[in-house]
């Protein structure tokens, strides 16, 4: 790797520390009685309402259904992915200054594999908030699941569900994309 | 410069023929002149979703609140009460707002509004707040704008009948009131057990500057002892006028019986031109007399989300025969009722009720004569300048019983005329008439938004009309008042809308939306909600028994409420409910109702903390709900307390969701 590459791949380690001031996915929720939108924006390190009190409303409606409570401090992976991503950096200036193709790789594919990883994970979280309700549920369709598309748009009752990459997740990308153009570049 | 002083065409006796002449004719809308209709349509049509380009605070008149209309469509948006108590909402019922309503008379639940005014910063309305006076128990409520409740009320002591009020100085320095039924006053100007008839001997009135401060907060600065006559309307001055404030006055005549006679009989009465920075600078330096005078102060504790009420003890006043150059009489034709004062400051027009001439002083030449000790008698110690030495001009032709000016910001004056029924336009410059339109029927104030300013809107007048008659489908003998919303970007006059409002409205302002939507409060934070029974969470909700009080400190969220089954509750108990709406989003008020409650309901708003007393009079198993649509399961939400007799041992318990 000469200098170019390893500039290029010391920008692409440090690029990844703007995921942890960008929403990696957000997910908005349309409905008439919510003319101005309400929403949630999920992050490596929190999940937030996309005004102050979105997620406290976004809970209140989910009661009528059933669902749990969504409640960050209850999911771990809030904890470990911004070590996660720490770890990313550490090691992607590591290989800069090293300048080790091989290691370069293994950052790449490695930073793949936990990018689907955590695809996967928002999913099964989605799956088990959309489809464990309570048996106590006020409103109750039968059939009727409520877990928001991974990306997307669907309709869950009077509500039109859009879930979309969050600047994060488009950081991350430019990161991978520099890393990849490091690594065929030094060829 | 002599005044313009030409012959009037009109004679006297004629007045009582025409306005019956006008009545009858005026009575067949078929005669009414609307130029193009569908272009009218265009111009107060606000597509659905959209929203007006002002709003309408228009006054309730005897229904004491402050309904409020989008113009120029003309929709009713809101009521805010301020005087009145209001089932709708609680206000006045409930124990957190009830010491808005206090006075030296007790708890007044019911008054007569009639000049809400908004706050002003350089002569130009700012957004901030709507004051507005109380006619018959003298007060003067703020109205805040961040949330469209009255956040204050102040009484005005020795006074009564507070109509000329209440009108703001250019920067908000002041807020006017004065005495508009003369009554008996000792030394310590206290009410008198004296005959009525020695009024000439006992009566006066008092002329009251509220000052109000950054936040708002009023207090009474001082007060001017002025003679028993009847203070009618007041307009600060602005520009060169800025330091001064103008108050009509009828019944010179000082009678007191049959007015509409007696007092009716000189051929001037006075309007009162008030130099308020002397006076507000001599009070500062000690001039004055501290007298007792007992009045309430109520305001909304914004921390804690409850009205407290404090008793001020003690007025300072002012005797003019004491300070000269605070205050001049200006002699003006027959009663007169409005005064109003131009953009530029420069006129006084007053509404010459009994005239047929719109008589129009020169602030230049009001002061000229005063430096000239240009004066025609003097009452009680109040110079009266010389008419002709005052005046600029007599408008002629300004129609019958003219009683209100606005103006348009470009060189005109608008002007109602109650018994000819009509809006007349006419020239700062000419001081003619140039334009006429038809109100159906009589109007009492006018407004334009920003009329009463130095910088007028001048797109939209708005006719406050006392008659209605015909104008809609009936409503038995009662009917709402009629406002007319009248287009004069142009040369002429069009009659753009007619639409109903609630109470009596007198006086009305027109405010930018621009100028209050950006500083809305949609609901209150509950993190700053500081009230003393507010629970913030379900955990915290309980119920507490304190000998017969009971306290229940209760929540609401959708769609239930927390507890919402008691027991423990007996006959001869009193019980509190204390519920805190607990929902932190736009729009999503909870009402709380218990049977046989003998007060309103409850509506809370979200983050708000609001307490319904309940005093169970029999056993038995009492049903109490959500009175807002607050959701879908909103039927749901509702609750028991059981009432057992007065000697029974059944424990206070509570609960939410489990079985007891």
């Amino acid at each position: 790797m000469k200098t170019k590459e390893r500039v290029l791949m010391a920008v692409a380690a440090l690029l990844l520390g703007l995921v942890f001031m960008f929403p990696i996915w957000t997910i908005d929720m349309d409905a008439p009685q919510y003319p101005e939108g309400i929403g949630m924006e999920i992050s490596i390190n929190k999940i937030e309402g996309k005004s102050k009190n979105d997620l406290q409303n976004i809970n209140g409606l989910n009661h009528y259904i059933g669902m749990k409570e969504i409640n960050p401090d209850s999911i771990p992976e809030l904890k470990i992915m911004p070590w996660i991503f720490a770890f990313l950096i550490a090691s992607g200036l590591g290989i800069a200054i090293w300048g080790n193709r091989t290691a370069l790789l293994i950052w790449i594919i490695l930073f793949i594999l936990l990018a689907i990883a955590g695809l996967v994970d928002f999913y099964l979280w989605s799956y088990d908030y959309g489809h464990n309700l309570s048996e106590d549920a006020a409103i109750k369709v039968p059939g009727m699941t409520y877990q928001p598309p991974i990306i997307g748009t669907k309709e869950l009752l009077n509500i039109t569900a859009s879930s979309w990459p969050g600047i994060g997740f488009y950081i991350s990308l430019v990161s991978m994309g520099l890393a990849s153009y490091a690594f065929w570049s030094s060829k | 410069m002599e005044p313009k002083k030409k012959k009037s065409k009109l004679m006297w006796w004629s007045v009582p023929l025409i306005a019956v002449l006008a009545l009858t004719f005026y009575g067949c809308p078929s005669q009414q002149n609307l130029s193009g209709s569908s272009d009218a349509a265009q111009k107060v049509y606000v597509a659905p979703g959209e929203h007006d380009e002002y709003y309408g605070m228009f006054s309730g008149g005897y229904s004491g609140q402050l309904p409020v209309y989008g113009l120029p469509s003309g929709r009713h948006l809101y009521t805010v009460p301020v005087f009145t108590q209001s089932a709708t909402n609680g206000y006045g019922y409930n124990e957190e707002t009830r010491p808005m309503l206090m006075t030296t008379h007790g708890y007044v639940p019911w008054d007569d509004a009639h000049h809400p005014e908004g706050s002003q910063t350089d002569g130009e309305l700012d957004g901030r707040w709507v004051f507005m006076n109380a006619n018959n128990t003298p007060r003067i409520a703020r109205i805040d704008l961040t949330n469209f409740q009255t956040a204050e009320i102040i009484e005005i002591p020795n006074s009564a009948g507070n109509h000329a009020s209440s009108f703001v100085t250019v920067n908000t320095e002041y807020v006017s009131a004065a005495t508009r039924f003369s009554i008996p006053m000792d030394e310590d100007l206290e009410n008198m057990d004296v005959p009525i008839s020695s009024y000439a001997e006992n009566f006066k009135g008092t002329i009251s500057f509220i000052k109000v401060g950054d936040e708002g907060e009023m207090s009474v600065d001082f007060q001017i002892l002025v003679p028993g006559f009847n203070y009618d309307l007041s307009h600060a001055g602005k520009g060169p006028s800025e330091d001064w404030a103008f108050f009509t006055s009828y019944n010179s005549e000082e009678a007191h019986t049959l007015l509409e006679r007696n007092a009716s009989r000189n051929d001037k009465d006075f309007i009162a031109a008030i130099n308020w920075r002397k006076a507000a600078d001599l009070v500062a330096d000690g001039a004055g007399e501290d007298i007792p005078g007992e009045h309430y102060r109520n305001y909304m504790d914004h921390d804690q989300q409850l009205a407290k009420s404090e008793l001020i003890e003690t007025v300072r006043v002012l005797d003019p025969a004491e300070h000269p150059g605070i205050i001049y009489y200006l002699p003006t034709p027959k009663s007169p009722h409005g005064v109003d004062v131009d953009p530029t400051g420069q006129y006084i027009v007053a509404g010459g009720k009994l005239s047929s001439v719109l008589p129009v002083h020169s602030f230049e030449k009001i002061q000229q004569a005063i430096e000239n000790e240009d004066y025609e008698g003097e009452i009680d110690g109040i110079p009266v300048l010389n008419y002709n030495s005052i005046v600029q001009a007599e408008v002629e032709n300004a129609g019958i019983g003219t009683l209100h000016t606005e103006f348009d910001g470009n060189g005109y004056a608008y002007t109602t005329a109650f018994i000819s029924s009509e809006i007349v336009k006419w020239s700062l410059e000419t001081f003619e008439v140039v334009d006429r339109i038809d109100t159906y029927y009589s109007p009492g104030h006018l407004m334009i938004p920003g009329g009463d300013t130095r910088n007028p809107d001048g797109k939209y007048l708005v006719a406050l009309n006392k008659i209605t008659k015909d104008r809609y489908l009936p409503t038995g003998p009662e009917l709402f008042h009629s406002a007319q919303l009248i287009d004069i970007s142009g040369d002429k006059m069009e009659l753009l809308l007619d639409f109903p409002t609630d109470g009596e409205p007198h006086y009305a302002q027109g405010i930018r939306a621009d100028l209050i939507v950006d500083n809305q409060i949609r609901f209150y934070e509950l993190e700053g909600n500081n009230h003393p029974d507010a629970v913030k969470t379900e955990s915290e909700a309980r119920v507490e028994r304190d000998g017969n009080d009971v306290h229940v400190y209760m929540t609401s969220i959708r769609s239930h409420f927390t507890p919402d089954n008691i027991e423990g509750v007996k006959v001869g108990d009193n019980v509190y409910f204390h519920l805190t709406n607990i929902e932190q989003d736009w729009d999503v008020p909870h009402g709380f109702a218990v049977m046989g409650a003998q007060t309103s309901e409850l509506l809370v708003m979200p983050g708000e903390t609001r307490t319904l007393v309940w005093k169970p009079k029999k056993v038995g198993v009492y049903p109490f709900y959500c009175t807002d649509f607050c959701s879908a399961l909103h039927q749901e939400m509702q609750g028991y307390v059981r009432v057992s007799p007065e000697d029974s041992d059944v424990e206070i318990s509570y609960r939410t969701g489990t079985e007891g």
